[in-house]
């Protein structure tokens, strides 16, 4: 190996700290120095975590990170411990560039680092071929941000989200912006993304369900800075309701293009364009628009407000996006090992499904493939620079640990419409 | 020493080769991991890649940026016929030739209307092809759904030899080889292949064709040489490796999506030809299993580098990876213009005083 | 028809912004033959640049013009700089190499300069304060805004003032002797070394101004935006004729109204079949046509002739 002199330090430490774990054990228990308890044992637990922190959606991987990371230090201050050993947690934060390729190499990586779980990916695209690894290696995933249906319908039992899925978003979207925005003439412009498609695919169908008529159908890049031909374009079909499947680095120059055009008609996104990025790129040109966000505001959360503060604090930067979600996510993995009683990942995976875990973000509880159940999606305005939360569509609605029962229920016994609407498409 | 001797020699030159590389994948997963085991296989496909446009770049001196559009034609093709998304499920052995086959074809489509464009005009329109392709990939899940778009195909069946499939863990003889062990020997084969004909290629009459054509056009035609015809043929030739490493792709990866054939992988290609040494087999070989290996071995070595050398980390791995990377790229052209390797012919060549101040010859 | 006025006033800014960018990569082409790979970052390095200063002064009660144009002034000379160092570490060492060679080490540039942008700048995305007036004139049911105008007349005078300093002054004709052929350039006394640095300056001063152009007109800058920037524009370049400066200001212009009437209309053209999705496609299509019927691109006979 590598590092020598590192290893037989920890080699030396393990032989003093080990006296209950198996040293066969597929998580090795690698023991921290037994400062002040030499007789408790003492194991790390790594934790991988994936995104592209590297590219044009660096920013977004780093904070997906720094999410996983806050809740790891969180825990690691706790002193927890888990099947009679005190535990500390190590994030392995690795870098996938949003390509498959490379998705592939780090989960191997993370699989050779015998990982006790992975926080991510943050794309689909590498999201889908490294669950096919993490599978085979029986090692629990729990993706924040990849919402591509296909992620949880591959049959693997390791395979969680705690995000709704463009289908769950794209459908609650779509009927908002029939029967509660009346829009009836809509145009739709999508990135062109997995994510950005599939979930302004979504959308359309609702729409056109909902009764509305689609005027034009345009599209642009992930990496597009001029969106004034597309506009111009839109501008001739007035349509009064404009949906963007992408993020908010296409979003918010979008809205002021839209301004400067003489445009007043206004934008919808999902999560991609929901962030307070939005509205610095956007500047003046961002109100009245709207945006989506699966879970409860923040806000309305308890320990919602007091994580934003946290985060602010450690990171030094505003959340951008899905923070909170791979912060509930490393969250959920670290509550399945504590009732599991067990930080091996063939036991705590037993424990995974049946979370219940009030995040920041939600109540999480998961459906039979993985799915974040009755994923409550909350729809928000954009007015004085702020995202203000209009209302929080489905999921359980009191948040706050003691509620959440019926809901749950209910979704529970009838098949999520996603998943119905999955099996139609295929 | 007589030339029985020598042969012998060589026999077991290759031999102790063989032997190398058959037990390479188990020491490099015993002593570094087996994300290095996938690491090589990637390795592998890439040296594929990269001797498929060192027939068009190295041998024909036609500047290529949009070879990456073959490999995707191989992927995709392989994925449509071994997925469930058209529920239709060929073999691999059928779907290989096809591919190469296929891209041959797409490569005959693109040199075609170009043939009459010189190096930097060609570099722009395959530049543009290889877009065309991928937006095409993209872009045709509507108004039919031949690609499934930008959500790319997965579940693609993986590649299977005499009914035994690669993607399950197999017993020999009481040996465990892994699905990445089993890809690395199918991989290792068929660069193998490739590499044979390559060789045999270069020293064919088509090959000295290319680089009669690569010093000078006009002489090669005036020698005779149906240029026309020569440099079809070096597109098609090349485009055909292209379009096997592809089908090799989709088959190990399972998935694919139109994200993996950007641009960026048309220049890696390149970089890893022109790097290793144009024209020079054994360059390109080490020329693209250096660009495949270092950005990993950085991956791994950038925060024990930096402790070693600052005591902390004062940049982020995946920062300080691509500057390195970066940094090396320019390293290496500056002390070595020819390529890591370059031919012996291309040495002599460089070594003679060059009377331009400027680079202007052309391909 | 106002639809179709007001397309062709996007594509006339969109494509003067690839035209100033074309002309970088095409002096260079000019004079060392060389596809200078890394000018886009250059182009991504002023507009950052531009705006960290305009970011700066945007509080200080200065009128925004002034604030844009103290952030042109200190853009300028930064690119300048880095045009300069650019050529002296990447290409001058590799005159005598083979012709591939620079194009690595310009792909290696790129990335350097892309990851020291990342670490100077970060990885968010950073968009143009509201300093200008946001006044425009109407033109039918079409708009154009006042900072649009000015971006069509400093671009029109930026390269009215190249072409009078290429055809009129020493410098010009040094450069165009030097393009012709370097070594009888050099044998008459041309300091080649200063006229190639020469070039990469004037080549990297445009790519500072066309850089604030787009973060101001688009109102976005990142550290990834020099790729694709720099692709489109090198294609301008090449549809107009790599090495021929007015052919470089005639790509640009076409690409960008190509670009923005082919993402307007190519779906009623095609019937709704291809939608904007196709824009790029579209473009291409364009050049490969152009050039299977002008092998060299609309205006360069010139670099026909020595081919």
């Amino acid at each position: 190996m590598r590092f020598p002199a590192h290893l037989l330090g920890l080699a030396a430490a393990s032989l003093l700290a080990l006296s209950g774990c198996g040293k066969e054990a597929p998580p090795p228990p690698q023991a921290a120095a037994p400062a002040e308890a030499p007789a408790k044992p003492a194991v790390t637990v790594r934790i991988g975590h994936v995104a592209p922190l590297t590219g044009p959606q660096a920013h977004l991987g780093k904070d997906n990170e720094n999410g996983a990371r806050l809740a790891i230090e969180e825990a690691n201050a706790k002193k927890l411990e888990i099947g009679g050993a005190l535990v500390t947690f190590e994030l392995l934060g690795e870098d996938d560039q949003a390509d498959p390729k490379q998705g592939t190499t780090v989960a191997q990586k993370l699989i050779d680092d015998k990982a006790n779980g992975v926080i991510g990916h943050l794309n689909s695209g590498t999201t889908i071929p490294a669950s096919k690894l993490y599978a085979e290696a029986g090692i629990p995933q729990v993706s924040p941000s990849a919402t591509n249906p296909k992620y949880t319908q591959q049959g693997f039992k390791t395979a969680f989200r705690v995000m709704a899925n463009d289908e769950q978003q794209g459908k609650v979207l779509g009927g908002y912006a029939t029967h509660q925005l009346g829009a009836k003439n809509i145009a739709i412009v999508d990135d062109r993304t997995a994510y950005g498609q599939g979930v302004a695919d979504e959308f359309e169908k609702a729409a056109v369900a909902g009764g509305a008529r689609i005027v034009a159908r345009e599209f642009t890049t992930d990496k597009a800075t001029d969106f004034a031909a597309i506009l111009t374009r839109i501008k001739s079909k007035k349509p009064d309701l404009i949906m963007y499947g992408g993020m908010d680095a296409q979003a918010g120059p979008m809205a002021q293009q839209l301004k400067k055009l003489g445009i007043r008609t206004k934008m919808i996104f999902a999560d991609g364009g929901c962030t307070t990025e939005f509205h610095k790129l956007a500047g003046d040109a961002s109100e009245g628009h709207y945006c989506s966000l699966p879970g409860v505001p923040l806000e309305k959360m308890p320990g919602g407000q007091a994580f934003k503060e946290k985060y602010a604090k450690r990171f030094n930067v505003d959340i951008q996006l899905y923070a909170p979600y791979s912060y509930d996510a490393a969250n959920v993995m670290i509550d399945a090992m504590q009732r599991a009683g067990s930080v091996e990942p063939a036991k705590y995976l037993e424990a995974l499904p049946k979370t219940a875990f009030d995040g920041v973000t939600a109540r999480i509880t998961f459906d039979e493939k993985g799915d974040v159940k009755d994923g409550a999606i909350t729809l928000y305005e954009a007015k004085d620079g702020k995202w203000q939360a209009l209302e929080t569509i489905g999921g359980a609605p009191a948040p706050g640990g003691a509620t959440g029962g019926t809901p749950a229920a209910e979704a529970g016994a009838a098949p999520t419409p996603a998943a119905a609407a999955a099996e139609e498409k295929k | 020493m007589g030339a029985a001797g020598r042969r012998r020699r060589a026999w077991l030159g290759m031999l102790l080769v063989g032997v190398a590389l058959a037990l390479l994948p188990f020491l490099v997963g015993k002593g570094l991991g087996n994300s290095w085991v996938r690491v090589l296989d990637f390795a592998l496909l890439y040296v594929m890649l990269a001797l498929g446009l060192n027939i068009v770049v190295g041998f024909a001196g036609l500047l290529d940026l949009g070879y990456i559009a073959f490999y995707a034609v191989g992927a995709y093709l392989y994925a449509l016929l071994a997925s469930p998304h058209f529920g239709i499920h060929w073999p691999a052995w059928a779907i290989l030739p096809l591919g190469a086959l296929v891209a041959g074809m797409f490569g005959v489509l693109l040199g075609a209307p170009v043939l009459r464009l010189r190096g930097d005009y060609l570099a722009i329109v395959t530049l543009g092809f290889g877009e065309i392709i991928r937006i095409f990939l993209n872009n045709l899940n509507a108004p039919v759904n031949i690609t499934n778009g930008p959500q790319g195909i997965s579940q693609i069946d993986p590649v299977g030899v005499a009914g035994v499939t690669l993607a399950k863990p197999l017993e020999v003889l009481g040996i465990t080889f892994l699905p990445l062990h089993l890809h690395y020997y199918l991989f290792l084969l068929l660069a193998l292949l490739v590499i044979f004909v390559s060789i045999r290629l270069e020293d064919s009459r088509i090959g000295r064709a290319w680089v009669a054509i690569r010093e000078d056009e006009i002489a090669a035609k005036a020698c005779g040489i149906n240029t026309r015809n020569v440099k079809l043929l070096a597109f098609a030739m090349g485009a055909t490796f292209g379009g096997v490493a592809g089908g090799l792709f989709a088959g190990f990866q399972e998935f694919v999506s139109p994200e993996s054939f950007g641009l960026m992988e048309s220049i890696m290609v390149l970089c890893m030809v022109v790097l290793g040494g144009m024209g020079h087999i054994p360059g390109v070989i080490l020329g693209s299993l250096l660009l495949a290996v270092l950005p990993e071995a950085l991956r791994h070595g950038a925060v024990p580098l930096q402790q070693a050398a600052f005591g902390r980390v004062l940049l982020d791995p995946e920062t300080l990876r691509m500057l390195l990377f970066g940094l090396a790229l320019i390293g290496v052209m500056l002390y070595r213009p020819a390529g890591l390797w370059p031919e012996a012919r291309r040495k002599r060549e460089l070594a003679r005083p060059s009377p331009q101040p400027s680079s202007r010859e052309r391909g | 028809m106002d639809t179709f006025i007001q397309q062709i006033i996007n594509g006339l800014v969109l494509g003067s912004i690839y035209a100033l960018v074309a002309l970088g990569y095409t002096l260079v082409y000019g004079i060392l033959g060389l596809i200078n790979f890394a000018h886009g970052e250059v182009v991504m390095i002023g507009a950052l640049s531009a705006l960290t200063v305009i970011k700066l002064l945007a509080g200080s009660g200065l009128p925004g013009i002034a604030v844009v144009a103290i952030g042109v002034l200190v853009a300028v000379p930064l690119c300048m700089a880095l045009g300069y160092g650019i050529e002296r570490v990447a290409y001058r060492p590799l005159r005598q190499a083979p012709r591939l060679a620079p194009l690595i080490t310009a792909i290696g540039m790129s990335i350097v300069l892309q990851q020291l942008a990342m670490i100077f700048w970060g990885r968010n995305y950073h968009s143009f304060p509201p300093i200008l007036p946001e006044t425009g004139r109407e033109i039918g049911d079409a708009y154009i805004s006042d900072l649009q105008i000015a971006i069509l007349l400093l671009a029109a005078a930026i390269m009215a003032g190249l072409m009078l300093l290429i055809n009129r002054t020493r410098l010009g004709r040094a450069m165009r002797a030097t393009a012709e052929n370097p070594q009888i350039a050099g044998l008459m006394g041309v300091n080649i070394n200063a006229i190639i640095s020469a070039t990469f300056l004037i080549g990297s001063a445009l790519a500072a101004v066309a850089g604030v152009m787009v973060s101001a007109n688009y109102s976005i800058a990142h550290y990834q935006m020099g790729f694709i920037l720099g692709l489109k524009a090198f294609t301008a370049a090449v549809l107009g004729g790599i090495g021929n400066v007015p052919g470089a200001m005639l790509g640009g212009l076409l690409l960008g109204l190509i670009e923005s009437l082919g993402a307007g209309y190519i779906g009623d053209l095609t019937g709704g079949f291809l939608g904007s999705h196709y824009q790029d496609v579209f473009a291409f299509f364009v050049l490969i046509l152009v050039l299977v019927f002008r092998p060299s691109g609309l205006m360069g006979e010139k670099v026909a002739e020595r081919a």
